[in-house]
């Protein structure tokens, strides 16, 4: 079959490679519908995760057709259309029966790694480098799914293939920031990010009752569009200073809850600290640019919350943890439960209450998957996200 | 160029990774002391964990190994500890001999975490058959995928 495979720093190719087979009991093979480009990929493509090998299949955000099902399968049938978490849960150990999916103790068979960089070993991702299990990715033909009765759900009739796949990681991954991060009715909430996690993030903490929800970027289409279809307000981070507008917006006191949604490929409009993060990330002083994170942490009320959803690898430099002890923030960060959300918000899709289909802004074919990636990486031609349909 | 660039980025996560694992393997056993104990939580009743019904690969060790079983505080599960009962060689918790596979904790650091997960799941999740080609990057990638199963903090 045909796959989307990296083949070095910022070089991907479509190969062929091996159908991918069952090799668990509880696996299911899925023909895969449509998968997304993604802001985390573009980490593992730009070598700022060095757990790839060359010919790594990537891709973890997917929707696709039941094929093929393992003996141990007992909530799915061939030809059931299913959404797929992006991390794979087992759905028995403790984190799992806790609804920290993200955290499964028996995905990643790679578990030595992550030991040695967190501390501890986190689930595994599709397509997301051999430190979260080398599992292949979604940018395929056909991808395996383990532990398929708990990470792959049914899509309701009526809700399309380009709605529900964003269900499968962005949505999930934005509706749990504000979740966990403790949005409430009454509060304001600050969104760092307009690309498809930062836009859902808004979204569920308007649906979760936030009085005001302001988003801010630099791409003029991305801030639009979250207007337009999120129901924010926006700053324009190169137009103002983002601190006096979060204050002068919030009464002084800055917003009750702060959501960073950029990750560790950070810009910042400071160019002298946007090159001191540069310079020290291409060094390897760091691995992680966190601008976003400590302009949240600057900017956050006094006892606030920030929730930093975006992938981060390492370790970063300047972290302002002066702010965190002394404003008695609350700091929380997580890779999405997805298994926790995904039927909710499924529900959602269906009833209206959602929309993401405005985030396909494209849609290529498997062959044109390279280009649409350093199209998604550039942010040309408007691209929020590029749809991969690789069976056509 | 690229494929420069992608040894580079790997050996500098790399070592960076390995002097983590270095740190804390020196921290966590003193090379005169016995073996420390290999512990995972099983999210399992304790009634469901015993020393003689373990699954394979723990159970094939048979005298080789201690267990040690107890309920794990609140609705943890229960805590499965083992360790090799014949001291090992200095010699086997080196960097060389761990990159080298020598080590027989790693092993049984494999077969505890086949254990859990079998108790748990039923099954051990095997990892997809591999699309790489072999790059010097790739190869210092692959070497640490196939140790990672029996490495780590345990």
């Amino acid at each position: 079959m045909k796959a989307l495979c990296w083949e070095g720093v910022n070089k991907l190719a479509v190969e062929e490679v091996p159908d991918p087979v069952l090799h668990n009991d509880q696996d299911v093979i899925v023909r895969v519908i449509a998968g997304t480009t993604c802001g985390s990929d573009l980490h593992l493509i730009g070598g700022y995760i060095p757990f790839m090998r060359s010919g790594d299949v990537i891709g973890h955000e997917f929707i696709g057709e039941v094929v093929e099902v393992g003996t141990g399968v007992r909530r799915h049938a061939v030809g059931d259309r299913v959404v797929v978490s992006s991390f794979v849960g087992c759905g028995r150990c403790w984190y799992c029966t806790h609804d920290m999916w993200s955290l499964c103790d028996n995905t990643n068979t790679n578990p030595g790694i992550g030991q040695a960089l967190f501390g501890a070993d986190t689930a595994g991702i599709f397509g997301y480098s051999h430190a979260m299990g080398g599992l292949r990715g979604s940018h395929a033909e056909y991808v395996r799914v383990p532990y398929a009765d708990y990470g792959a759900f049914k899509v309701p009739e009526g809700v399309d293939d380009t709605s529900a796949l964003f269900v499968s990681d962005s949505v999930p991954t934005g509706w749990m920031g504000a979740d966990l991060a403790g949005v409430k009715p009454g509060d304001v909430v600050a969104v760092w990010g307009c690309g498809a996690v930062g836009q859902m993030a808004a979204r569920a903490a308007i649906l979760l009752g936030a009085e005001r929800v302001i988003s801010i970027d630099r791409i003029p289409e991305r801030l639009e569009m979250t207007e337009r279809h999120i129901g924010s307000e926006v700053i324009d981070y190169t137009a103002t200073d983002v601190g006096a507008e979060l204050r002068e917006r919030t009464g002084g006191r800055g917003p009750d809850v702060c959501i960073e949604a950029v990750g560790m490929e950070a810009h910042s409009d400071n160019t002298l600290v946007h090159a001191y993060d540069q310079v020290k990330q291409r060094l390897r002083l760091q691995t992680d640019r966190p601008t976003a994170v400590r302009q949240a942490i600057h900017a956050c009320r006094k006892g606030g919350t920030v929730f930093v959803l975006g992938v981060f690898a390492g370790a970063v430099d300047k972290f302002p943890l002066g702010a965190v002890i002394n404003k008695g923030l609350t700091v929380r960060g997580a890779q999405q439960h997805g298994q926790r959300y995904i039927p909710m918000l499924l529900d959602r899709l269906a009833a209206g209450d959602l929309s993401t289909a405005h985030l396909a802004t494209h849609s290529v074919s498997l062959d044109e998957a390279p280009r649409a990636y350093d199209m998604f990486k550039q942010k040309t031609d408007g691209c929020v996200r590029a749809v991969i349909r690789p069976n056509g | 160029m690229a494929s420069r660039k992608s040894v580079w980025v790997a050996a500098a996560g790399l070592a960076g990774a390995a002097a983590v694992v270095h740190r804390s393997r020196t921290h966590a056993s003193a090379p005169t002391s016995p073996d420390r104990w290999l512990t995972v939580t099983v999210n399992r009743d304790p009634s469901d964990v015993q020393a003689d019904k373990l699954p394979s690969p723990l159970h094939d060790y048979g005298d080789r190994i201690e267990t040690r079983i107890s309920a794990a505080p609140g609705d943890r599960g229960t805590e499965l500890a083992v360790r090799l009962t014949e001291p090992q060689p200095v010699a086997t918790e080196s960097m060389a001999a761990r990159l080298a596979g020598a080590d027989p904790r790693q092993d049984l650091r494999l077969a505890l975490r086949e254990a859990k997960a079998l108790l748990e799941t039923g099954e051990v999740m095997r990892p997809d058959a591999p699309t790489t080609h072999n790059t010097p990057g790739g190869r210092l990638v692959g070497l640490l995928s196939r140790r990672a199963g029996g490495e780590g903090v345990l």
